[in-house]
């Protein structure tokens, strides 16, 4: 055999290879696609929508830290944000469709995250957590104070309505599928953008931001970008999330919610597609299960171990370490 | 009664006191992180869980052991520095050389861990702690009625502040820590033992946020979450001041505590947010803090 039909031959293997290894991720979700869209006959579907929720905050924040290395301490404040402006709207004016009460949430969400990142985006690491930590308290006391967040009480009864006007939201299934199709959308778009040309300035970023400087990319705009479209995502998960449970409350504001998110992205896996999905599952499950036992009381310090546990000997998460595992057995 | 700006006199100057004395606390919590952050690059995000055993501390030895007020000021800060030196030689040394988002995560983790054990123990309605009896009462000043508490608290903070200070950037051990911060290994060369630097250094730090948390106990509510708070806070005080500047954490801490004073007599709504919002500013103006350097 020539030398010419070998290195066919292998790229041929390396092509079958690709191919199967696609042909498995398909499988793999397709049958999540499936679970999905079964499970609200199996589970209670609040609490579903509430997992998925989280899990797009999670993917939103996980935009920001996993792929462009930017540790924010402050995105709660989108998640409330989001949240009170699409109460507020849906709440007082009663010609307003869902949809656009959610959109309008979303986009409030998408201007503060702007106004955060200008101030933010020249300090690094964890002055960046610092400052964006800060940023997200001034939110917070503007909810506290401002006449049409309700104060300490939040905003409750809000609205569920109807989407475009025509599809009953009160109605618990049809609230799941839009919220399904919703966080699927989000999911799909940051894959996309995940490997993109810009997705990959933005790792080529995290690994080494002199580099990405001096190869000519304005390493801010990439970063200011990055952070809006994590803030807007985040901004739709509480809008959402308002609409699901018909409230929107402080407890969204408070910087230990920016914790959780990052506790939840960690957990799963920083900087891969599923882990965070997976992480928000987990840790919207844990609470809830311990919530209902004997360990009611130790919902934060059985949390704080998890933190603890994770930053010091899984740092790549589930997922993360799920696939070192299969690297370096089947690779 | 004499007036400024509408104001009387008598509440500009109370709420001024109360601004120097809340200045005092921002001042001995940020110069520990700052202290911190020096020779570790750790953001301490337990330092409000710290400064809340101190108080804690001092309530419970007071209320099961009777220890009093003076032996607690050295007691609690001694105990809590130890607590301070476990989690750095079993937890944030092993990962030492990770990206320091880590050890602020876990630190976080820390946090959560003591705030939520505490609160189980002694729920979140906190404890009293009664004014030890020879700092009750006060004097008149005049234009004011100072209670003697607060003198104290003023004086004992700064002179805490002075001598951190003075031990960093003028002794001998101040110089290694220095150095330490600038090449550890290069000490470690020299024969300097840098990994039980860094542990003491932590403790330290963690120390005087305990201390800041006795000084707390007879004027503030006592509770498992008093330190979360302040914590943030002192965050923003930190990124006004500057990280690195261990002067510029006392003197941007003390600075603080007095705007928001004053905020709280002139427009009392903004009062809790007006750190914040200095802190924009100064991004604005100098994202590297008043008296940080270029990073």
């Amino acid at each position: 055999m020539s030398q010419t039909d070998i290195q066919s031959d292998i790229q041929k293997t390396i092509l079958k290879q690709q191919k199967a290894e696609d042909r498995r991720k398909l499988m793999l979700n397709g049958i999540l696609l499936v679970l999905l869209l079964l499970a609200p006959f199996v589970m209670y579907p609040v609490f579903l929508m509430k997992i998925l929720c989280f899990a797009l905050f999670a993917v939103a924040f996980n935009l920001l830290f996993g792929f462009t290395g930017l540790l924010s301490f402050g995105h709660a404040a989108f998640l409330a944000t989001g949240g009170y402006t699409t109460g507020y709207l849906l709440s007082n004016f009663s010609g307003l469709t869902t949809e656009m009460g959610i959109i309008a949430g979303t986009l409030v969400a998408a201007v503060l995250g702007l106004g955060f990142a200008l101030l933010s985006i020249r300090r690094q690491g964890i002055y960046f957590a610092m400052v964006t930590l800060a940023l997200a308290q001034l939110v917070f006391f503007f909810f506290v104070q401002s006449p049409f967040t309700g104060g300490e009480d939040g905003l409750h009864g809000v609205p569920r309505g109807e989407l475009f006007g025509l599809i009953n939201l009160e109605d618990n299934l049809n609230m799941y599928y839009f919220v399904l199709v919703v966080f699927l959308a989000c999911y799909l778009l940051v894959q996309r953008i995940v490997s993109s040309p810009y997705g990959h300035v933005l790792k080529a970023i995290k690994q080494n931001e002199p580099r990405a400087v001096s190869l000519g990319y304005k390493v801010d705009r990439y970063k200011v970008l990055a952070f809006v479209i994590s803030a807007t995502l985040a901004g739709l998960a509480g809008s959402m999330k308002s609409v699901v449970f018909q409230l929107a409350s402080l407890n969204d504001a408070h910087w230990h919610m920016s914790g959780e998110v990052i506790l939840m992205t960690l957990v799963g896996g920083v900087g891969t597609l599923l882990g965070p999905v997976l992480g928000a599952t987990l840790v919207v499950n844990i609470e809830y299960q311990l919530g209902q036992g004997p360990l009611r009381d130790w919902v934060d310090p059985i949390l704080g171990a998890i933190f603890v546990l994770t930053v010091l000997s899984f740092r790549s998460g589930i997922v993360g370490e799920v696939q070192k595992f299969v690297r370096k057995n089947m690779g | 009664m004499s007036m400024i700006f509408g104001v009387p006199m008598a509440v500009l100057s109370g709420q001024l006191l109360i601004g120097i004395i809340n200045g005092a606390f921002y001042a001995l919590l940020s110069l520990g992180l700052a202290v911190i952050f020096g020779l570790l690059k750790i953001i301490n995000f337990a330092h409000g869980a710290m400064y809340m055993l101190g108080a804690m501390g001092t309530v419970i030895l007071f209320d099961n052991l009777g220890v009093n007020y003076w032996v607690a000021l050295f007691l609690a800060p001694v105990l809590v520095g130890i607590v301070g030196v476990l989690v750095e030689y079993f937890l944030l040394r092993r990962i030492a050389g990770q990206d320091h988002i880590y050890s602020l995560l876990l630190t976080f983790g820390v946090a959560l861990i003591m705030q939520g054990i505490l609160t189980n123990i002694y729920g979140v309605s906190g404890l009293r702690y009664s004014m030890p009896d020879m700092f009750k009462g006060g004097v008149n000043l005049g234009f004011m009625f100072l209670p003697y508490y607060r003198a104290w608290v003023i004086v004992a903070a700064l002179l805490v502040c002075f001598g951190t200070w003075f031990m960093i950037e003028k002794t001998k051990l101040g110089a290694y820590l220095r150095a330490g911060t600038e090449d550890s290994q290069l000490m470690q060369g020299f024969g300097i033992n840098v990994p039980l630097l860094v542990s003491l250094t932590y403790g330290f730090g963690v120390m005087l946020a305990a201390f800041a948390g006795v000084l707390a106990a007879p004027i503030y509510s006592v509770t498992p979450v008093m330190g979360s708070h302040i914590l943030i806070v002192v965050f923003a005080v930190v990124v006004i001041g500057g990280l690195g500047s261990i002067g510029g954490a006392i003197i941007t801490g003390v600075l603080m505590g007095v705007v928001e004073g004053l905020t709280k007599t002139f427009y009392p709504p903004a009062s809790s947010a007006v750190i914040f919002l200095v802190m924009v500013i100064v991004l604005m103006i100098r994202p590297h803090g008043l008296f940080g350097k270029e990073a």
